[in-house]
């Protein structure tokens, strides 16, 4: 694959950090850890990487500290580059404190985007996770000569479930019709994926023109605003692809890569999801391990029983401890003789010998980081 | 300009590792699996970092397309360095002619110029075929405190394998007074580790030497050779020059055969066996392959094993190691076994005491190797060797010792 200087990435690595409170309170939505190496950020950064894009900016909002750890110069997704590469964008109080939608925080790090002599931009948010080619997106939006491309999938939405999500509607022509944010409907929509096709040149007009009106909102203001005037156009994403809008639908998500199908449509040879490497050791299976049905990332040592479970980077399980439906992130540590059911563990969560801990598959227990059992 | 450096390391990874058979067909022994997910040349040049030695030079001859693909610029062993880091450095051209390495004297002797550059006052030989975690700083201190021209790290082995080894006889200052190479009776224990800390100045006059000496001989048609043990180290011996050995404890393993590759990969196994890979002060780095974590599925059963990223098991597997990217499709089975990065064992496979390369695919129903418990003659057993690249059809049968090469 070869290198497209013609199109600069953006990332919103803080989108929707409220959605999960608990996994955001010491980080971003971009840093929250996922499928037992990753954190969400390393999907829409290697889908831009994998897809020939050579220039990324993530937008940082707060609490961005673990997001800096984490990506460093951008060489582990090969962007630490003389040309292009990786920026990170913090905000500046331009306009007197934190950005308050996709708009603003544009106009805030404009300077950086007019800079880049890339024609077409791309964006992305941190919270969906799928594995795409942006490629023969960028291809229809060329030929469609749409002013707006967006990147849409098909999926069983219940509002009762999902905590926001942007339906789309759209006419014969694939041309937008409507857009309704979280409406009180259940069945199978057009779901918005938050990512979307833009050319410079467009994206500075809207930005621009947002500003001196003092408006923030990309979705209110231009898919909603604009539908009528601008031409917004649609593409299909027919892969598996899943969004984390809260604690529950974050463990789904985790849960949902123990189904070979959905894994093997994220994780694809031609196409690998980058990210910080770890130098851990294998994982190491003791005398009496008893694993099934689970996803185990190196440097785990485990000695009891597993099903049914993510297990993250350095994660150790004691002898005759039972780890069912459970989601433990990197370095969590199982003493002897525990036994924990549908639970989630943040970072270096330490439970001791012989507790038992119980959540349940519609509401996991929640542990914080560094928590003491 | 150059900045000076205290310390330089030539890495020897020129090696055929002939003994190694199907497993180095098309690789240099330095990049040969070990470990679940490391390649034995992870080992030197993550001590190297650990140590403090930034600047490597690696001496590369035979089949050193995948180590130097393997190596690249350095950087997975932090070895990306403005001043320094890791170079690769194969025989070249000269106006004079070119010329293969023609052993591991004449191999340090070519790249006298690399080693100058940074002006060391110590040079560190290491070999690439040995599994051990080391800090070299320690072995250089050691070097300095006794005002040493020569420091060989030796290792104390059992009376009974010593025949196996150089020999190293001290004084109880730790003065090396003689050296023999795999004498018949041993009168000491202390085993080189092909390990040396020299003084540059020391080693520069003894490499040119050696060089002028063998070339004569040579020229005279007698019998020459330009190796570290057998010439540099009797020289200065005969020259009364100060050797030490330099005693080391803790775990260290040359893989030069089949049979010591596949225990240096069961002592990882072992409670009792002192190499921790686990250990976040002295970490054994090694290139990164991108594949999402393990699956372990439903049907598997997973016991005393280490298995890497990126595999999918949903078989048996029993004391075994498994690198990253293999699969164990289910009721296939896996004893005391290595399978290399990107085996496939089909179901209904078995594959016991054996090791399987880079790869390769074991079709349903066949069997590869055979506990000893159940072959007639077992002074005769060994384990099975499938190599790199190669398809074991259905049904069809490896047995122990047998070394395959090509598809069956």
């Amino acid at each position: 694959m070869s290198v497209n200087y013609n199109v600069l990435g953006l990332i919103f690595a803080s989108m929707h950090d409220s959605y999960v409170s608990e996994l955001t309170k010491q980080r971003t939505m971009g840093s929250i850890p996922f499928g037992g190496r990753y954190r969400l950020i390393d999907f829409p950064l290697s889908n831009m990487v994998n897809s020939s894009v050579s220039e990324v900016g993530v937008i940082t909002k707060s609490n961005y500290g673990s997001l800096l750890d984490h990506l460093g110069s951008g060489r582990d997704w090969d962007l630490s580059r003389k040309k292009g590469g990786l920026h990170l964008l913090p905000p500046y109080s331009q306009t007197g404190g934190i950005y308050k939608g996709r708009l603003d925080a544009l106009s805030n790090v404009w300077s950086f985007v007019e800079h880049s002599s890339a024609k077409y931009v791309i964006m992305a948010n941190c919270d969906v996770i799928t594995t795409i080619d942006f490629d023969p997106i960028l291809k229809q939006h060329m030929k469609s000569e749409a002013d707006i491309t967006l990147i849409y999938g098909k999926a069983h939405y219940d509002c009762e479930k999902n905590a926001s999500s942007t339906v789309l509607e759209f006419d014969e022509n694939s041309r937008l019709k409507d857009v309704l944010v979280t409406p009180q409907i259940s069945g199978e929509c057009n779901i918005w994926l938050e990512m979307l096709i833009i050319s410079k040149e467009f994206l500075k007009k809207i930005v621009f023109d947002a500003a001196s009106r003092n408006q923030f909102s990309f979705t209110r203001e231009i898919l909603q605003g604009k539908k009528d005037e601008y031409n917004i156009m649609g593409y299909e994403h027919k892969e598996f692809f899943t969004r984390i809008d809260s604690i529950e639908n974050y463990y789904l998500a985790n849960k949902m890569l123990l189904d070979t199908k959905k894994r093997n449509a994220l994780f694809k040879k031609e196409m690998p999801i980058y990210t910080k490497i770890g130098d851990n050791g294998p994982v190491k299976y003791g005398l009496e391990s008893n694993i099934k049905d689970s996803l185990i990332a190196d440097g785990c040592v485990i000695e009891g029983t597993v099903e049914n479970s993510i297990l993250f980077r350095g994660v150790k399980v004691g002898k005759g401890t039972v780890v069912k439906n459970s989601v433990l992130l990197q370095g969590t540590k199982i003493g002897n003789n525990a036994s924990v059911t549908s639970i989630i563990t943040d970072k270096n969560v330490e439970i001791s010998d012989e507790k038992v801990l119980t959540g349940s598959e519609t509401y996991p227990l929640y542990i914080g980081k560094n928590g003491k059992i | 300009m150059y900045t000076k450096k205290r310390v330089v390391a030539m890495l020897l990874a020129g090696g055929q590792g002939s003994r190694l058979y199907a497993l180095t067909k098309n690789v240099a022994k330095p990049a040969v699996p070990y470990g679940g997910k490391y390649r034995l040349i992870d080992f030197p040049l993550s001590n190297c970092t650990n140590s403090g030695i930034d600047t490597v030079g690696v001496l590369t001859q035979y089949q050193p397309l995948v180590l130097n693909e393997y190596i690249g610029n350095g950087q997975p062993w932090d070895l990306d360095k403005m001043n320094g880091g890791v170079h690769v450095l194969p025989p070249y051209e000269t106006q004079a002619g070119a010329s293969w390495y023609e052993g591991t004297a004449n191999a340090i002797y070519q790249n006298i110029r690399f080693i100058e550059r940074y002006n060391p006052e110590y040079v560190v030989v290491l070999g690439g075929d040995h599994i051990y975690k080391m800090d070299y700083s320690k072995m250089v201190d050691f070097h300095v405190a006794n005002n040493a021209d020569c420091t060989i790290s030796v290792i104390d082995v059992p009376k009974a394998e010593a025949s196996r080894f150089g020999i190293m006889i001290c004084d109880d200052q730790n003065q090396v007074v003689d050296f023999v190479e795999k004498p018949k009776e041993p009168k000491s224990t202390l085993a080189s580790m092909g390990i040396y800390v020299f003084s540059w100045d020391k080693l520069r006059k003894y490499l040119v030497e050696n060089e002028e000496d063998a070339n004569a001989k040579r020229e005279r048609g007698e019998a020459w050779s330009k190796d570290f043990g057998k010439d540099i180290i009797t020289s200065m011996l005969r020259d009364k020059q100060r050797l030490f050995a330099y005693e080391f404890e803790g775990y260290w393993k040359d893989v030069g055969t089949l049979d010591s590759l596949w225990e240096a990969n069961m002592d990882l196994l072992s409670p009792s066996v002192p190499l921790d890979l686990y250990d976040p002060s002295w970490k054994i780095y090694s290139r990164n392959n991108n594949m999402p974590p393990q699956y372990i599925g439903d049907n598997a059963n997973i016991e005393n094993s280490m298995i890497s990223e990126g595999s999918m098991i949903d078989g048996t597997v029993d004391f075994s190691i498994v690198f990253s990217g293999v699969t164990i499709e289910e009721g296939a089975t896996v004893n005391y076994s290595i399978l290399m990065p990107g085996a496939v064992i089909k179901s209904g496979a078995v594959v016991e005491y054996a090791i399987v390369g880079e790869d390769t695919v074991i079709e349903s129903g066949a069997r590869i190797g055979k506990s000893p418990e159940n072959v007639e003659n077992r002074d005769d057993w060994s384990i099975a060797v499938v190599g790199h690249n190669v398809t074991v059809s259905e049904n069809k049968v490896v047995e122990p010792k047998q070394i395959i090469g090509e598809s069956i």
